[in-house]
């Protein structure tokens, strides 16, 4: 029996530490928030003609002033978009590139872009995790990929970030939304027209 | 420990005074019956009888030391002067249960009033919860419900009402462990408590006035003024996530009344599992210990008292979302997103939560007056959590709040039939939210000073009337340095309303400091009628005072899991209650029952409701904000018991509750659906002290709920713009649990006694998710679960 309360007594007593700090400073400093995306842009560079860039700037993150987006001119019918996604964070100064923490954690992010009812494009990836990571793997990522402007039409781009998203399920690859699970770092839909 | 002496035993000597008279309980005035009184250094005893009296005889004139002893009592000592027949009535500090149980008879509920409904939870009961949390436990009694957060978060819910509204008073020291959030359990070992007093509603005016829901009373154990040393370990095991837990009590006693002990408890589990897959990041690691030290007089004595309690806690992986897209998906899904193999692992999102708690307490009994205490405590609560971030694995909160307390009461309790209370409470109370998070602060920097005076009384009008009253102020001042965003700050109107408080302008934020003072004022008036034996009305009214929190004042953000962006209100004034209790407990043959309605009109209560939608980048999230309503709660507890034999027994409960918004006209969310819990219990003595019971637990579907639902507009997976309405509001199905508990008791060694426990939890495997629970939407609740428990007394 006077082991056992020996023993007790020991595995209390291994229980026992204890931390104590105490920072004081009177007057709190200012948070600005790093890994907050203000500024989402994507960049389409046709083989000839004009670039056309979409914006989606929300300088006061997850406060009440909605985003302001902004479709910089039309596509035009049958052009090869190359496509290029760069997101910031412009409540810092210089603005942050948030493109090299997605890049540095290539395998567990990656965009999707969906073509609304009524518009005729099609967006197929051009990057892989291997380009930011060598890690051998074919999995897109989607910083950069390409878009097809059909026929003439109108409708809806939303290009989403997902992080963590089941890279493996099916579809997901090819950049289907449906089974990639995972939760959303950006959502935003932009007007496209194609003239 | 009873000496079954009755009568005299005559010393030699030619002596015929004697001693005699009544011993009561100190604090309601009861007859203690079969009390021992023992003339000191003299062979003479005398038993108290049933109506409590004794009578010494044998004694020469002189000055004797009597002790007197019982078993539901501390050891007291008196001295009393002998110069002929003396009368003289005793009275007796009236303690609860010991380390090793003793039936206990004549409960010490009067930590409320004696008016008011309160119920006790033995070591036995809590006992069976070594492994689980203090919220699992007070489920056993009806009228107490959880607010979970997966199994790993569980906050007490009483008649309806928590978090900021329950306090929890953990041995005499009111706990400040930033209970204002509805994520933040209590932060409190199970195990350092020797028996739990939930006091349903306000009248426990000497812990808080703003008790608006009850309070809850732990208490540790005390110590046998002998010389001692006794102990136990309670060994654990569980399937369902592979846990494990030990915690070991060591208490050393001297027949001086000094005594020190030590307590220590581990628990260990991985990923829990619902019937049909494993709940992924649903594991949790928790330390804990206390130790103390005291000495404990009949009229003097100190404790210093010291606990840590921490604790990192998985949340379900699932629940963790982006925005509104993604909790639709989780809702229509019906299975979490996120599922891995079993691991111990706990990653992101988590919680990792350590509270200090340091006390000093002493206290002078003055002959014919009553017993002062002082007591000073500090706390240190730190809360970090930890969200999924790109890039890095730090907190995204983290949280240190320290609050010093000192506090004064003076018991009267020199008449019988006259007790009174007064005391003093000041605090001083500071936040400091760590900045190298990066990410801005939810809850403030802040100072808060608070004052609080009361007085409490209790009369007995006749030998079965007793009334009692109290009345209690409360002044606090909170004095906060929080940022802003600009346009958060102009879009709640506070650049018209509080300009003045702005302190400095950034880019884009600016820092402001607003400084609020509070008075609240509560009080209690109730009364107990015992018109026969074991029949009794308590007739209790109420009202509390509660200053808004923290979040309620300062909250401007998003709260994952819900993906829902929570605005507080500096406008934000104190809610107050106004309750009225009726409790009828009765007994009559082998059949006792309980029933305890409410009624409660809280004015100006603070509810979090939705107000629109927000657009950001990461697309929509619905806006809820802390505003102010009138609303008002009734409900029933009901209990009942009725005792077969000796061997079997059957007890069942039912508790309601209705909760209204007079404002609206609409329902209360997140009031407790009615249920119904029946236990079949049967035990035979003989066969090791065997008890083997069947319980139900059946929760009936939630059907007043209010609609918060909200429609969302998104591209669907295959591309085409929908609507849809997210369903956040509607309530889970009914359901039914049945669960087995059984135990045995075997000696072992030469003075220990081990008991041998086997349960099974959720038998049947049900697939069920509960209303009050908010990862309700993400995944079902626990699956069947087979534990063992070893507890060995020494």
């Amino acid at each position: 029996m006077k082991n056992l309360k020996i023993l007790s007594l020991l595995f209390i007593a291994t229980l026992t530490f204890s931390s104590c700090s105490n920072d004081d400073d009177n007057t709190p400093e200012l948070i600005n928030e790093e890994e907050v995306i203000t500024t989402i842009t994507v960049t389409l560079v046709p083989q000839t003609g004009e670039t056309v860039t979409l914006t989606s700037q929300d300088l006061d993150g997850d406060g009440p002033d909605e985003p302001v987006v902004d479709v910089s001119g039309s596509l035009q019918a049958g052009m090869s978009y190359t496509g290029s996604v760069l997101l910031q964070n412009e409540t810092v100064s210089p603005a942050e590139i948030i493109n090299e923490e997605i890049e540095e954690e290539a395998d567990e992010h990656q965009f999707f872009y969906q073509v609304g009812s009524g518009l005729n494009a099609t967006v197929s990836y051009a990057d892989t995790e291997n380009d930011y990571l060598t890690n051998g793997s074919t999995n897109p990522v989607g910083i950069d990929f390409t878009l097809l402007a059909g026929t003439a039409s109108e409708g809806q781009l939303t290009v989403t970030l997902r992080h963590e998203p089941n890279k493996g399920a099916e579809g997901v690859s090819e950049g289907d939304l449906s089974n990639a699970g995972g939760e959303t770092d950006i959502a935003q839909t932009f007007e496209i027209v194609i003239e | 420990m009873l000496m079954l002496f009755l009568g005299i035993q005559l010393q030699a000597q030619q002596c015929n005074y004697s001693i005699s008279g009544v011993v009561r309980d100190f604090h309601d005035g009861d007859a203690l019956v079969n009390s021992t009184l023992s003339v000191n250094g003299f062979e003479i005893y005398a038993l108290s009888d049933f109506d409590g009296n004794y009578k010494l005889e044998g004694l020469c004139a002189g000055t004797y030391t009597i002790t007197i002893t019982h078993p539901e009592c501390e050891v007291a000592e008196f001295t009393v002067e002998v110069a002929g027949d003396v009368k003289r009535d005793f009275k007796l500090e009236h303690h609860t249960e010991e380390l090793n149980s003793v039936t206990v008879k004549g409960q010490n509920l009067t930590k409320g009033s004696a008016s008011s409904a309160a119920q006790l939870l033995q070591t036995d009961d809590l006992e069976n919860y070594s492994n689980a949390s203090l919220g699992d436990a007070l489920r056993e009694i009806p009228g107490v419900s959880s607010l979970n957060t997966g199994s790993t978060v569980v906050k007490p819910v009483i008649q309806g009402l928590h978090s900021s509204r329950v306090l929890i008073i953990n041995n005499g020291t009111r706990m400040e462990d930033q209970e204002w959030g509805v994520e933040h359990a209590p932060n409190l070992d199970l195990n350092t408590a020797a028996n739990i007093t939930v006091v349903k509603g306000a009248s426990a005016l000497r812990y808080g006035g703003d008790a608006v829901g009850g309070v809850i009373l732990t208490q540790s154990p005390k110590a046998h003024a002998k010389d001692t040393l006794y102990g136990k370990t309670i060994l654990s095991g569980a399937s369902n996530g592979r846990g494990y837990g030990v915690t070991s009590t060591l208490m050393k006693a001297y027949e001086s009344g000094f005594y020190i002990q030590g307590q220590g408890t581990r628990k260990r589990s991985g990923d829990r599992e619902s019937p049909d897959y494993v709940l992924s990041n649903t594991g949790v690691s928790e330390n804990d210990f206390s130790v103390g030290i005291g000495l404990d007089k009949f009229t003097y004595g100190f404790d210093a008292y010291y606990s840590m309690y921490d604790a990192e806690i998985g949340i379900l992986r699932a629940s963790h979302i982006g925005n509104v897209s993604d909790l639709v998906r989780a809702i229509n899904s019906g299975e979490p997103f996120f599922i891995r193999d079993f691991t111990y692992d706990i990653n992101a999102p988590k919680q990792d939560v350590r509270h200090h708690l340091a006390k000093l307490s002493m206290f002078k009994r003055f002959e014919k007056a009553g017993k002062l205490t002082l007591d000073y405590s500090f706390q240190q609560n730190n809360r970090k959590e930890f969200d999924i971030r790109r890039g890095r694995n730090d907190p995204s909160l983290d949280l240190k709040l320290t609050t010093h307390t000192l506090q004064s009461n003076f018991a009267y309790d020199a008449r019988s039939d006259f007790k009174a209370d007064f005391g003093v409470e000041a605090s001083y109370q500071e936040n400091f939210p760590n900045p190298e998070t990066d990410i801005r602060r939810l809850i403030p920097d802040y100072e808060m000073y608070t004052f609080g005076t009361y007085a409490t009384a209790s009369y007995d009008l006749t030998e079965k009337i007793k009334l009692d009253g109290g009345f209690r102020y409360d002044f606090s001042e909170i004095d906060a340095q929080k940022f802003y965003r600009n346009s958060s700050w102009e879009d709640r109107g506070y650049d018209v309303d509080f300009a003045d408080i702005i302190v400095e302008q950034f880019d884009n934020q600016l820092l402001v400091n607003p400084v609020f003072d509070y008075h609240n004022f509560s009080g209690t008036l109730g009364g107990r009628y015992q018109f026969a034996n074991n029949w009794d009305l308590k007739l209790n009214f109420s009202s509390a005072s509660r200053a808004p929190n923290p979040a309620e004042l300062f909250s401007d953000g998003l709260h994952h899991s819900a993906a829902i962006i929570e605005l507080g209100d500096l406008r934000n004034k104190q809610e107050q209650s106004f309750k009225t209790s009726l409790e009828l407990n009765g007994q009559s043959g082998g059949f006792t029952f309980g029933v305890n309605p409410f009624y409660n009109r809280i004015n100006d209560f603070i509810i979090l409701e939705p107000i629109g939608v927000q657009y950001t980048n990461r697309g929509a999230f619905p806006v809820h904000e802390y505003r102010q309503v009138d609303a008002r709660l009734y409900g029933v507890d009901l209990q009942a018991a009725y005792y077969f034999n000796d061997k079997f027994d059957i007890k069942t409960s039912f508790a309601y509750v209705n909760g209204q918004d007079l404002d609206r006209d609409r329902p209360l969310i997140d009031m407790p659906a009615p249920n119904v819990n029946t236990v079949l219990s049967f035990r035979k003595a003989e066969w090791n002290n065997l008890n083997v019971s069947l319980r139900n637990q059946s929760v009936f579907k939630q059907t007043r709920f209010p609609n918060n639902d909200f429609q969302v507009n998104y591209i669907n997976e295959s591309g085409s713009e929908v609507t849809e309405t997210v369903k956040i509001s509607e309530s889970p199905a009914a359901y039914s649990l049945f669960h087995i508990a059984s135990s045995a008791e075997f000696k072992v060694l030469n003075q220990s006694t081990l008991t041998l426990g086997l349960y099974v939890d959720n038998v049947l495997n049900t697939a069920y998710r509960d209303y009050l629970n908010r990862q309700r939407y993400f995944a079902d609740d626990l699956g069947r679960n087979f534990r063992i428990q070893i507890k060995l007394n020494y």
